[in-house]
């Protein structure tokens, strides 16, 4: 049945409990082949919960997940690497999987790092490591990907140019994509449904629904849902990570 | 040459040497210092029991340090006092009633200075079996949990959301840190072991910019420390323990300079 309907996890009613703290409750979504869910809400509103949530990190969850991929791709919100523990990209890009030279090649080019590949990982800007944290979790060519802020510490344009890819990402692999954002008009464009938590799902649907809802309003002010089109123009360039400008 | 004693000797050093480099790594990755602390600590207890029944001792002090792991585990998830209390609570107790306890065993001879810091007469020919086929065991398995244990240092979310069972990779990795204790003992002593796995994975850090050469490295500085050490043993009629561990801290030193050498190219 799942593979009929494309369906990579379905969260079923879930939620998750700390020291007697609901983080989040009652959520019901799913994740389907080809498509981009965005959860999207402000901060503490379990939005990285309900993720963990999808990924079976969570022994005593409310509700139930039923998955059906294990082949699946996560870059994780926070990510501290000690320096106690020497890493560079290339050995980072075999953490969970062992991939051939070309593979790690491929994702890295991917997403415009490929010349890092022998730095260290402590030595990279929170950008760099944002694109190796999303070229190690496609390297391996998952069905499902679980993407917790992916564009944080990118910059304006670059974030625009990673929610780009990732789209190119989606069509490439196929894969489901299950995408977490502070805030919806970044990746209005890429994404196919949302879903507004707040501690629940407050509002869902696509984006313009979303946007037009009230409760959406209500957590993100008017001027929010107004600044929708502001991505709708298109560079006539792009700017490569080591500074060199690249027509289209 | 040289005398039968000081050949087993070394030929336990060496293959000490391999597996503590690769498990003093993830010591060190893992923050773990304290921790091996604790179950070498406790290895005196595992000693005196061994001997009082007429035990196997490398067998007794694996299973007494695998009992004061999930002890503490235990202590962990009941009690609401930190962790490094909790590890010097079960280091210090089970050292305290291991050297009571060889107090009332008074129809035995104990050699306590060898227990605690080594003994390079010690060492037998069933002690160098035990020594290389437990130490590659310990090889054996820290491969095959390689992967998981690796992945789960970096980030435990990430291997686990990747199908990786970081949990299962964790408690074998305290088995096996019980292993290299009970197998080294002789040579090193209770107090010194985690100086074995600490201090030339230090040095090894020093060198290194990826987690295989630093595994390679702490190995040869390893496999120094106990060439250096069990010689000046010799020489000097110094305990072995001490003399490698002094041996691998001469070497940590020297690595230093390298460290002072990067940073100056950087600046």
């Amino acid at each position: 049945m799942s593979i009929e309907n494309n369906i990579l996890v379905k969260l079923n009613n879930v939620g998750f409990q700390q020291n007697q703290k609901w983080l989040v409750q009652g959520v019901s979504l799913q994740v389907e082949k080809g498509k981009i869910v965005t959860l999207i809400g402000p901060n503490g509103s379990g939005k990285s919960t309900t993720a963990k949530i999808a990924l079976g990190l969570f022994k005593n969850i409310e509700g139930q997940v039923e998955k059906f991929t294990n082949n699946i791709g996560y870059v994780p919100q926070k990510i501290s690497i000690d320096w106690t523990l020497p890493l560079r990209v290339r050995d980072f890009m075999l953490l969970t999987d062992n991939l051939t030279e070309d593979v790690i090649d491929e994702a890295l080019s991917l997403t415009g790092v490929i010349n890092l590949k022998d730095k260290s990982l402590g030595n990279l800007s929170g950008g760099e490591f944002q694109r190796v944290l999303l070229a190690r979790a496609i390297s391996k060519k998952p069905e499902l990907l679980v993407l917790d802020e992916p564009v944080q510490g990118v910059g304006f344009t670059g974030e625009i140019a990673l929610y780009e890819l990732i789209k190119e990402i989606l069509e490439k692999l196929n894969c489901g994509i299950l995408l977490i954002s502070h805030d919806l008009h970044t990746v209005m464009s890429t994404t196919d449904h949302v879903v507004c938590l707040n501690g629940h799902v407050c509002c869902s649907g696509s984006p313009k629904e979303v946007a037009k809802n009230s409760e959406y309003k209500a957590l993100f002010g008017e001027q929010a849902a107004q600044t929708l089109s502001i991505y709708e123009h298109k560079h006539d360039h792009v700017h490569t990570n080591d500074g060199d400008i690249k027509k289209n | 040459m040289f005398d039968d004693f000081f050949i087993r000797a070394l030929v336990a050093g060496i293959g000490i040497a391999f597996v503590a480099g690769p498990l003093g790594c993830f010591v060190v990755w893992r923050r773990l210092s304290y921790f091996g602390d604790t179950l070498a600590h406790s290895a005196l207890l595992g000693v005196t029991i061994a001997y009082s029944l007429e035990f196997n001792i490398a067998v007794s002090i694996f299973l007494i340090s695998s009992a004061i792991a999930l002890i503490l585990i235990q202590l962990q998830k009941k009690t609401n006092l930190p962790s490094d209390a909790l590890l010097g609570l079960l280091a210090h107790s089970s050292l305290a009633v291991g050297l009571v306890v060889i107090g009332f065993l008074t129809f035995i001879r104990f050699d306590i200075m060898g227990l605690l810091f080594g003994d390079i007469l010690a060492v037998n020919k069933k002690d160098l079996i035990t020594i290389w086929v437990g130490g590659a065991l310990i090889l054996l398995v820290l491969r095959l949990i390689w992967k998981p244990l690796f992945a789960s240092t970096v980030n435990y979310e990430l291997a686990q959301a990747e199908g990786l069972n970081p949990d299962r990779a964790k408690a074998v990795f305290t088995v096996l840190l019980a292993a290299i204790i009970a197998i080294s003992i002789k040579l090193v002593g209770v107090l010194l072991i985690t100086g074995m796995l600490i201090i030339p994975t230090a040095m090894a850090r020093n060198l290194s910019d990826n987690p295989k050469k630093m595994v390679i490295f702490a190995i040869i500085g390893g496999l120094l420390s106990v060439f250096i050490g069990l010689f000046s043993s010799l020489e000097f009629n110094t305990p072995s323990g001490p003399s490698i561990i002094a041996a691998a801290l001469v070497l940590f030193i020297f690595s230093l300079l390298k460290v002072k050498q990067t940073i100056q190219l950087k600046n």
